[in-house]
């Protein structure tokens, strides 16, 4: 009895059983699924017919059913540079997110010993702080006459002279808010590594980085992929360090919706942008998980 | 040289720690602070005052209410709806596996934007009246799908011998169900209850486009950051914190005892 | 499940019971019974049917056809919950949450019974474990928590206790503690036990009734020295402990057969052969075959059948020294000497005379084929070194 597959092996084999069993499993399924139609199927099914109603002609500032195509196309050709921007900004965040989450990583998969289950918690708990607030408070980190400013600035590296209110800001904020997603993906990944591997591989005379290239890393590649996923996805549609971060020139896409759906009520423009943002991040996770040959992910 | 190489990788985990607590130093550090200006951003003097005076600013500890009210109420009913769909999913064999999979993969894959927007375009059509329950309606959808992964996992973990060995011992499948498998289960679904509430307290972007008038604490928090977060915002958010982590940490010592006195033996 | 004295064991009975998965047939038709009281051991390589034979017992698993009766009552249909059937787990499937004392006791509280504190303590005495009923069952070893897993069945008095390769987990000195440990419950209380297992050692030591079970179906059943000392199929002869098998034709009838194989002539008395034809493979145990240097052939009874050949292998074990003996048709029998056996060893390369008596000879059924019942890899290992 080999535990492959725990399903299998509790489910029912006789036949009469299997059906009255189905029911009970619809029975179970019926109330959570019912609630994730109505309230994430439907509402992104609305989100599009909104996106091209058009302006009632009788009232203005309200909405018909329409089929204008021009909210599309409108609103990318107003709004492309902070699309742009949006997947810039999230794609550099995740970079820096995996370099840095990965010797973390790596640490508390094999190294950690008996601190491990607490360089966990260590992982998580900032999440129990507020998003807002931690973010708020890089803003004190980051301020134009604090230390981290004023040492980069006494090596000249930083173009504006200042962090905050610049793409920098908003990057390094993103970075911050979604690592832990990215180390526990991984850490995830690389504990299912038997070390013995990576043992046998500097037996085999592999130098350490080879050992990483070709054994740790091709290895760890779910977690990668899963971590990157779950960093740039977040990442893309953010705009809250972008609005305490960045400067008005620093906005993303979440802003440009966020402003249009609340302040500006202009339901098509917003439910465009928001149902373009959906479509650009679904068909780039797809080709990237077909690209990094990890389908089963999902 | 050797030495360096060995510990290098451990002395990065450590910097990389302590970067991810550095925000959260400020924010505590703050709560002491009198600001000079309405801006809690620069230090000035230490005070106690808004810990003292915790609910001292008016629409700070009624948001934070709100928010612990709307976390329990959304918890309570994602965790339930969470906990059926997977023992169905690790239980029972049904038609629709692969597209219930995907159903509750895909909340979690979706940027909270465009979750927020849709679910106002939803109840803006419909025109009904954002508030407390939209909020929740929508908290209870972006936590299901969390429970049924922590939930599912704790299953799957589960050796089937043991429901087995109840049956062959008399049990009938309730009291299986009963002394057996939720207790087994019990520790899996109250981390996730756990995570769903962290979830639904912190969370701002769903929450800010379904709320109407509705103030929760992030709600609270991202207004004040308009015209100056007082201190006892920092003093709150400190509480929770220091809370969240001692719960944390005594599961971990607690779990941590028990692998001390297996290893005694 | 009345619990209490005066209680009377019943006969199991399974009645072409048969359990098909998709196309292929985990058991096949199978009917035996099992008297009360017996320790019935149930042998054979794994995917033989041997666990779902147990589970269709248990009521885990749901029977294609046939049925299971204990006693007249046909339980068959009864869920696991209602058949007076209890099993001891492989890896034991203590609950976790539950300590010691609470594990034992599950089975009496899920049937309603109020007090169980006495007969709680009764059953831990019996499995010696009272002073650890507070713990947990991780804080035990392997062997404690087989013990538990053992009263844990037994407390509810089954008419059958079924175990499931109960000392797959342990080491194998533990292993031959609790072998003794579970004889000496057994006759304690009378039950019935059915015991799964795939270690042929552990099946011939503890049972008074082995069964070998091989594709579903059982290939032999008896006391162990019986099917041992008289395999009745290839498969037995080889599954079950070692044997010297070697193709031959039938030469004479009577009272003793005769079969004549590569020049030599084997003779057995007639019960021993099973053979339905002219083919017939003799067969010899290892520990039964003599080994002689050639030149004291002489010392060997004259009715004593006899092969010759070369020694090719000499390995001392301790308590024997095994020869592998290659005959002129290249056949390598291999023979255990006890090391009792004052004077020389034979050594590698000596010329040898191999003799064991007719009665130590048996004759099987060649239509299986020579190989059935062993070891795929062992079958790999001699293939190599041949070619």
């Amino acid at each position: 009895m080999a535990p492959i597959a725990p399903a299998a092996s509790v489910a029912p084999s006789a036949a009469e059983g299997s059906k009255k069993r189905s029911r009970i499993a619809y029975f179970l399924l019926i109330p959570g699924l019912a609630w994730l139609s109505i309230f994430f199927v439907i509402p992104l099914v609305t989100l599009f017919i909104t996106s091209l109603q058009t302006e009632s002609t009788r009232r203005p500032g309200t909405y018909v059913p329409g089929f204008q195509i021009s909210n599309y196309t409108d609103a990318l050709a107003e709004y492309w540079p902070q699309f742009v921007r949006s997947f810039v900004y999230a794609g550099l965040a995740t970079a820096f997110a995996l370099v840095i989450a990965y010797p973390l990583a790596y640490f508390i998969a094999f190294k950690a010993g008996n601190w491990r289950s607490l360089m966990l918690v260590l992982v998580v708990a900032p999440s129990f702080a507020s998003f807002l607030l931690r973010t708020y408070a890089w803003k004190t980190i980051l301020a134009d006459d604090g230390p981290v400013t004023s040492a980069l600035n006494t090596l000249h590296v930083l173009p504006d002279g200042r962090i905050l209110n610049t793409g920098i800001a908003v990057v390094a904020g993103l970075t911050y808010n979604f690592l832990p997603f990215m180390v526990l993906p991984l850490y995830a990944s690389l504990d299912k590594i038997d070390y013995r591997l990576i043992e046998a591989g500097n037996d085999l005379y592999g130098s350490p980085q080879q050992v990483f290239r070709k054994v740790t890393w091709p290895l760890s590649m779910p977690g990668v992929v899963a971590g990157t996923l779950l960093t740039f996805i977040p990442a893309a549609g953010d705009f809250i360090n972008a609005e305490l971060l960045g400067s008005t020139k620093d906005k993303m896409i979440g802003n440009v919706i966020q402003t249009n759906f609340i302040e500006f009520r202009d339901y098509p423009t917003a439910s465009a942008l928001s149902f373009s943002l959906m479509a650009a991040i679904l068909i780039l996770v797809l080709t990237y998980i077909r690209r990094s040959g990890t389908e089963d992910l999902v | 040289m050797r030495w360096i190489r060995e510990h290098v990788i451990g002395a990065i985990a450590v910097m990389v720690l302590l970067y991810l607590f550095l925000p959260i130093a400020v924010v505590i550090a703050f709560s002491f602070n009198n600001p000079a200006s309405k801006f809690n951003l620069s230090w000035n003097e230490f005070s106690l005052d808004a810990w003292t005076q915790i609910c001292g600013v008016p629409g700070v500890c009624s948001s934070f209410v709100t928010s612990v009210e709307i976390g329990l109420i959304s918890t309570l009913f994602a965790t339930i709806l969470g906990t059926m769909i997977s023992f169905a999913l690790v239980r029972y064999r049904f038609k629709g596996r692969s597209s219930t999979n995907l159903l509750i993969f895909m909340p979690m894959a979706t940027p909270e934007i465009v979750m927020g927007s849709s679910l106002l375009a939803l109840f803006l059509n419909l025109s009904f009246p954002l508030g407390p329950v939209t909020v929740m309606i929508a908290h209870i959808m972006f936590i299901i799908s969390f429970v049924v992964v922590a939930v599912k996992a704790r299953l799957q973990g589960m050796d089937p011998r043991l429901e087995e060995a109840a049956r062959d011992l008399y049990a009938s499948p309730s009291a299986t169900f009963r002394y057996v498998t939720f207790p087994l289960v019990l520790p899996g679904i109250l981390g996730a209850a756990l995570l769903g509430f962290s979830l639904s307290f912190d969370d701002f972007i769903i929450s800010f486009f379904n709320a109407g008038t509705l103030v929760t604490f992030p709600i609270y928090i991202w207004g004040a950051a308009q015209r100056g977060i007082p201190p006892q915002v920092n003093a709150l958010a400190s509480l929770v914190f220091i809370a969240a982590l001692v719960i944390v940490l005594s599961a971990q010592v607690v779990a941590w005892r028990k692998r001390k006195a297996l290893a005694v033996r | 499940m009345p619990a209490g004295v005066g209680r009377t064991v019943e006969d199991l009975r399974l009645v072409n019971l048969t359990k098909q998965f998709g196309v292929s047939k985990a058991v096949d038709d199978l009917s035996i019974t099992i008297s009360a009281g017996s320790f019935f051991a149930l042998l054979g390589a794994s995917g033989c049917g041997k666990t779902t034979t147990l589970r269709m017992v248990a009521g885990l698993e749901d029977p294609t056809s046939g049925q299971v009766f204990i006693g007249e009552q046909d339980v068959t249909d009864l869920r696991a919950f209602q058949r007076p059937v209890n099993t001891v787990f492989q890896s034991y499937a203590l609950f976790p949450h539950l300590d010691i004392f609470e594990n034992v006791a599950f089975g009496l509280r899920r049937r309603g019974i109020k007090d169980v504190d006495a007969q709680v303590n009764t059953m831990l005495d019996l499995v010696e474990l009272s002073a650890l009923a507070r713990r947990k069952p991780s804080q035990l070893s392997g062997g404690q928590q087989q013990r538990v897993a053992v009263a844990r069945a037994l407390i509810n008095q089954p008419d059958v206790l079924l175990l499931d390769e109960p000392l797959g987990a342990l080491d194998l000195k533990l292993r031959r503690q609790m072998q003794i440990e579970l004889k000496r419950i057994q006759s304690e209380v009378g039950t019935t036990f059915v015991h799964v297992t795939h270690d042929q050692e552990e099946a011939m030591t503890m049972a008074d009734t082995v069964a070998v079970m091989n594709a579903g179906r059982i290939e032999q059943m008896g006391h162990p020295a019986d099917v041992y000392e008289m395999p009745r199929t290839i498969f037995v002869a080889n599954f079950l402990g070692q044997s010297n098998l070697i193709q031959g034709t039938l030469a004479s009838f009577g009272d003793v057969v005769e079969v004549a194989a590569f020049g030599l002539s084997f003779k057995m008395p007639s019960q021993r052969n099973v053979a339905p034809g002219h083919s017939v493979v003799v067969g010899v145990r290892p520990e039964k075959i003599t080994v002689l240097d050639a030149h004291d052939e002489t010392k060997l009874p004259s009715t004593h059948n006899r092969i010759y050949g070369t020694v090719t292998d000499v390995s001392y074990t301790g308590v024997s020294t095994q020869y592998l003996v290659e005959t002129p048709w290249e056949q390598s029998i291999i023979a255990f000497e006890q090391n009792s056996i004052v004077g020389d060893r034979c050594e590698l390369g000596d010329p040898v005379v191999l003799g064991w008596a007719p009665e130590h000879t048996f004759g099987l059924d060649p239509a299986e084929g020579i190989h059935a019942g062993l070891d795929r890899a062992v079958l790999e290992l001699e293939s190599d070194t041949e070619a």
